[in-house]
């Protein structure tokens, strides 16, 4: 939860989701406003990142490397499970030192398996599943995807749930922000969303519940008239 | 945070694990399984610093295998706990000790059941019962009581599920499942798992 950052990925029956905030943190400096956390490393794997950005690039970019050369030798590409795992082993040596890299590796496995979530950390976790948080707007974002990912999701509304966790965990978290980026990985591959700004996102909510009010309260004269007009009859 | 607990019967080791994996302050996975199979007839159940577990396990485990595959036979359980200890004391005055505990559960045809107890500093002791983590502060008592070297096999589940009840209503965390497996001449056995519900309140302040 050190890392100034909320990146969420989780499965459901449409594939996997992938969300992260755009705002890179350096201390109290906004560094970078408009960056990229979630990294594809191929056509059917997505990788969110979290912890120190340069790192997180490169090891990304190793992996990568690493997965393709064995598409290469081995003539078929490796499952999410393996590149986790080749993540995981390519990282332990440096446990103890200032490397911070915490990602999910969100992919589709070949024409029979389907989705796969896995979450690799360089102090040396590597845990499957089929819902992670990861960075400081992380419990923000649980608490929002908890009570509302289910597997019979339709694409529309996982993306939307996902856009919302990422939403509330930068307005409460000063560590993200900006924009939100969403990925959806289906056995096709990868696809992107438009990037989104969140301040947009904030003054319409903020739209949505002026109007609500409203509403409300004009019903509530509406009720309130009606009342006062039966007893007079 | 973690626990581990493993008691000996006449004739069987019954093991037990909880199901979280944390971090911080969060639950990121409620059905990690912390056993690790070492043989047809050894356990090893591994908690402690997050990635040094999974990384010594799988190195002890794949390492066995390797003395199987080399020897044309099985590690004993009393072997494999030394051989496990013997790594763990070898990495402990390196740069890159394991910060793991350990508990080893297994079956050998000469010597019966048996229960190792292994912890980070690498000592190794072999004990009826033994448990690991926070929890062990609350159980081990229970044990020490109730424990009797002929235990049957329900008896033990009863025993173990003394100690979960107690972890439930006592300790300050929320371990709301737990992976149970046994170990007997046949092999390694999965059993239900263990959720305990509603912690029993405890009795009310007489008023009058």
């Amino acid at each position: 939860m050190s890392h100034g950052t909320t990146t969420l990925a989780f499965m459901f029956q449409g594939g996997v989701i992938a969300a992260a905030d755009t705002r890179s943190s350096c201390n109290g400096l906004v560094a970078c406003p408009a960056s990229q956390k979630i990294l594809p490393v191929h056509s059917h794997l997505v990788g969110t990142t979290s912890g120190t950005s340069a790192d997180c690039a490169l090891w990304k970019r190793i992996l990568a490397r690493e997965l393709r050369l064995y598409q290469l030798r081995h003539g078929r590409r490796l499952s999410t499970a393996g590149a986790a795992k080749l993540l995981a082993h390519m990282l332990h040596p440096f446990k103890g030192t200032e490397l911070c890299v915490a990602a999910t590796l969100c992919g589709w496995d070949g024409v029979r398996s389907g989705p796969s979530l896995y979450y690799v950390c360089s102090d040396g976790t590597r845990l499957q599943g089929a819902l992670f948080s990861v960075g400081s707007g992380s419990p923000y974002a649980y608490s929002v995807l908890d009570g509302g990912v289910r597997w019979g999701l339709t694409v529309e509304e996982a993306i939307s749930l996902a856009r919302e966790a990422v939403y509330r965990a930068t307005h409460r978290d000063a560590y993200s922000g900006n924009c939100v980026d969403v990925y959806h990985i289906t056995s096709h591959g990868w696809t992107r969303r438009d990037r989104e700004e969140l301040r947009e996102e904030y003054y319409r909510e903020k739209e949505r519940e002026r109007v609500k009010l409203k509403e409300r309260r004009e019903k509530q004269e509406g009720v309130e008239d009606g009342q006062s007009s039966g007893r007079k009859k | 945070m973690e626990y581990l607990i493993g008691i000996q019967g006449q004739d069987f080791v019954l093991v037990a694990a909880d199901n979280i994996a944390a971090n911080s302050i969060i639950q990121m996975k409620q059905d990690q399984d912390k056993m690790f199979k070492l043989s047809d007839k050894i356990l090893l159940l591994c908690v402690g610093e997050a990635g040094d577990t999974v990384q010594f396990a799988e190195y002890i485990q794949k390492n066995i295998q390797l003395y199987k595959m080399r020897n044309g036979y099985e590690l004993s359980p009393k072997a494999a706990a030394n051989f496990t200890r013997k790594n763990l004391a070898d990495y402990l005055r390196s740069r890159t000790p394991y910060h793991v505990n350990l508990l080893l559960a297994g079956f050998d045809e000469t010597d019966g059941p048996g229960l190792y107890y292994m912890d980070h500093l690498s000592a190794l002791a072999k004990a009826p019962f033994a448990a690991h983590g926070y929890g062990a502060y609350l159980t081990l008592s229970i044990l020490d009581r109730y424990y009797r070297p002929d235990l049957t096999r329900d008896e033990a589940v009863d025993l173990l599920k003394k100690c979960i009840e107690e972890l439930n209503k006592r300790f300050i965390l929320n371990l709301p499942s737990f992976t149970v497996r046994l170990i007997d001449t046949e092999g390694i056995h999965d059993l239900e798992k263990l959720m305990p519900v509603g912690a029993k309140l405890l009795a009310p302040a007489p008023s009058s």
